[in-house]
C-alpha cells in the first residue's frame, strides 16, 4: 500500500529525468510542475478541466494536470511541453501560424503530439474529437487544425 | 490549488481499503474513496467538498477488471471511461462514455466515480438501469451482490463506508439494438440538457433519461406506454410527455417545457429507429 500522509520528498519522472520534489498529498500535478519544478509550460486556466491549457502527457496520454494529484503520477512518465524538442508538431505550429497570444499553445501542442504518436492515422472525426479537449480564446482553431493535419500527413508520407 | 490538506492512501485490496475507511472514519478524518478524482479535485478547489483522507482505489485489481466472464460483462469501478469506450465490450456504454466530458478527462473519470458522484447527470447509469445489472459492494460484512433495481432510488444508496467494487451485466444485453441521443444546450462537450439511452429486447423497448429530473431515471410507466401497441405513435408520445409531473428540471440550462419538447423528439426517434425498423 502507498501512504503519503504529509509533505514528503518523492521522485517524479518528468521529461525523462527523475526529479526529487517535495509534495503534499493535496498538490495537483499542475501546481507541482509549475511551483516546485519551475516548469511553467503547463498553464493554469480554468483549473476545472474545461480549457486544456494545463495538458501534459502521463504515460503518453494527454491529461489535464489540474485534475490530477501529483501523488497519482508517481511511477509514471510525465511529459511537459518543455520536454518536446524539435518535434514535427512544433514546426507545424510555427509554419501554420497556429498561435496568437500563445496561452493555449502548450496544451494544444501536447494533445496534438499525443495524437500524432498514438493515432497517426487519425481521420477528420478523430482529429475533431481530440481537439475538443482544449480551448483557444484567440480562436485559432483553423490554424491549429492545419498544423495537426500537416503533421499527420508528414508522418504518414514518411511511413510510406 | 486545493485549500486544505489531506492524507493519501492507495491500498492493494478491497479489504484494506474498507478497513482504512473504518479506521480513518473513527479518527474523525472524514475519508472518501477516490476514483478518478475529477469531481473531488474540482469541488475541493472551490471548498465545496472536504476530506481529511482519500483512499485511492485504482491499485485494487478487482476494481480494474474489464472482461466478459461466464456469460457476464464484469467491470471494475476504477475502470476509466476511455477503457470502457476502447474495449467496446458494451457498445451502448462505450458510446455514452465517449460523450462524457472530453477524451482527456475520459482517461481519468472512473465508472464508479461517475455513478457515485454528486453531479445529477451520471450518464453511465443509464445503460446500467436498462440492463438491470448487478453490483458487487464491499462493506462491513464483506462482499454483497445486489441488483441495481433494489439499491437505486434517485441514486445508488450505499451504506456508510461501503465501496463499489464491480458492476456485472448479463451478456445477452450487450448486443441488443440500442439508441443513444445526447442533447446539450450549445457545445458538443457539455453536461446534457437531456441524454436518452434505449435498448430493444424482443418487442420490448426500455428507455432511461439523464437531465430530465435531478437524477437519472428509468420509468416503467413510460415504458408501458411506449410499448403499448394499441396506442398510435403520436398519442403515446404525448401521453408520456404530459405525464412527467412537476419534477422536470427547469433551470438555466433549459426550461422544463424545452426539456419536454426535446424528450418528445427523442421518443419519436426511439419509435422510428427501434420500434418501427428492427
Ligand atoms: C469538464 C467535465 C465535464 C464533464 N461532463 C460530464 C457529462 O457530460 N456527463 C457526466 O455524466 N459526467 C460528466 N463529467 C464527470 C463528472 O462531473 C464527474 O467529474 C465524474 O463522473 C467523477 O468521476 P471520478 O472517477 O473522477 O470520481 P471521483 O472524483 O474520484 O469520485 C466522485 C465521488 O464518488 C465516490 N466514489 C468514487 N469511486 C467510488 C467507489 N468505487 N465506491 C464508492 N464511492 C466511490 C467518491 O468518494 C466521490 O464522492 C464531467 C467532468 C468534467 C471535469
Ligand atoms: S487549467 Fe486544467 S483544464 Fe483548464
Ligand atoms: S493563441 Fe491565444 S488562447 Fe490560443
Amino acid at each position: 500500500m502507498i501512504e503519503i500522509l504529509e509533505p514528503s520528498i518523492v521522485t517524479l519522472n518528468v521529461n525523462g529525468v527523475d526529479r526529487k520534489v517535495t509534495v503534499k498529498p493535496s498538490d495537483t500535478l499542475l501546481f507541482t510542475l509549475r511551483n516546485e519544478l519551475g516548469l511553467t509550460g503547463a498553464k493554469p486556466g480554468c483549473e476545472n478541466g474545461d480549457c486544456g491549457a494545463c495538458t501534459v502527457l502521463v504515460d503518453g496520454w494527454p491529461i489535464k494536470s489540474c485534475l490530477m494529484l501529483t501523488v497519482e503520477a508517481l511511477g509514471k512518465n510525465i511529459l511537459t511541453v518543455e520536454g518536446l524538442k524539435n518535434t514535427t508538431i512544433q514546426k507545424a505550429f510555427v509554419e501554420n501560424f497556429s498561435f496568437q497570444c500563445g496561452y493555449c499553445t502548450s496544451g494544444f501542442l501536447m494533445v496534438c503530439h499525443a495524437l500524432a504518436t498514438v493515432q497517426p492515422d487519425a481521420n477528420e472525426a478523430v482529429i475533431e474529437e481530440w481537439l475538443q479537449s482544449n480551448i483557444c480564446r484567440c480562436t485559432g482553431y483553423e490554424e491549429i487544425g492545419n498544423a495537426i493535419k500537416s503533421t499527420l500527413n508528414q508522418i504518414n508520407t514518411m511511413q510510406g | 490549488m486545493i485549500p486544505f490538506d489531506f492524507e493519501y492512501y492507495k491500498p492493494d485490496t478491497v479489504e484494506e481499503a474498507h478497513k482504512l475507511y473504518t479506521q480513518l472514519n473513527l479518527k474523525g478524518k472524514k475519508p472518501i474513496y477516490y476514483g478518478g478524482g475529477t469531481e473531488f479535485i474540482s469541488m475541493a478547489r472551490m471548498n465545496n467538498r472536504y476530506a481529511g483522507a482519500v483512499i485511492d482505489i485504482k491499485g485494487i485489481p478487482e476494481c480494474n477488471v474489464n472482461k466478459i466472464e461466464k456469460g457476464k460483462l464484469v467491470m471494475g469501478s476504477a475502470v476509466t471511461l476511455t477503457k470502457i469506450a476502447e474495449s467496446n465490450l458494451f457498445p451502448l456504454l462505450g458510446y455514452i462514455s465517449r460523450r462524457i466530458a472530453d477524451h482527456t478527462i475520459q482517461g481519468k473519470i472512473t465508472l464508479g466515480g461517475n455513478l457515485l458522484g454528486t453531479i445529477i447527470y451520471k450518464e453511465t447509469m443509464l445503460p446500467l438501469l436498462l440492463t438491470e445489472c448487478q453490483l458487487v459492494i464491499y462493506g462491513r460484512d464483506g462482499n454483497r451482490i445486489v441488483n441495481i433495481i433494489d439499491i437505486y432510488d434517485r441514486g445508488l444508496n450505499l451504506n456508510e463506508g461501503e465501496v463499489l467494487v464491480q458492476i456485472t451485466i448479463d451478456e445477452k444485453y450487450l448486443t441488443l439494438p440500442y439508441r443513444h441521443v445526447k442533447r446539450t444546450k450549445l457545445e458538443k462537450i457539455d453536461y446534457p440538457l437531456i441524454t436518452m439511452a434505449a435498448i430493444k429486447d424482443g418487442d420490448n423497448i426500455s428507455v432511461a433519461f439523464s437531465g430530465l429530473y435531478q437524477y437519472p431515471i428509468r420509468s416503467l410507466e413510460v415504458e408501458r406506454l411506449l410499448n403499448d401497441s394499441k396506442l398510435p405513435k403520436k398519442k403515446k408520445v404525448l401521453q408520456i410527455v404530459n405525464n412527467l409531473g412537476i419534477e422536470v428540471l427547469d433551470d438555466i440550462g433549459g426550461s422544463s417545457e424545452f426539456r419536454k419538447f426535446i424528450m418528445e423528439d427523442m421518443l419519436n426517434q426511439v419509435i422510428e429507429k427501434l420500434q418501427e425498423v428492427c
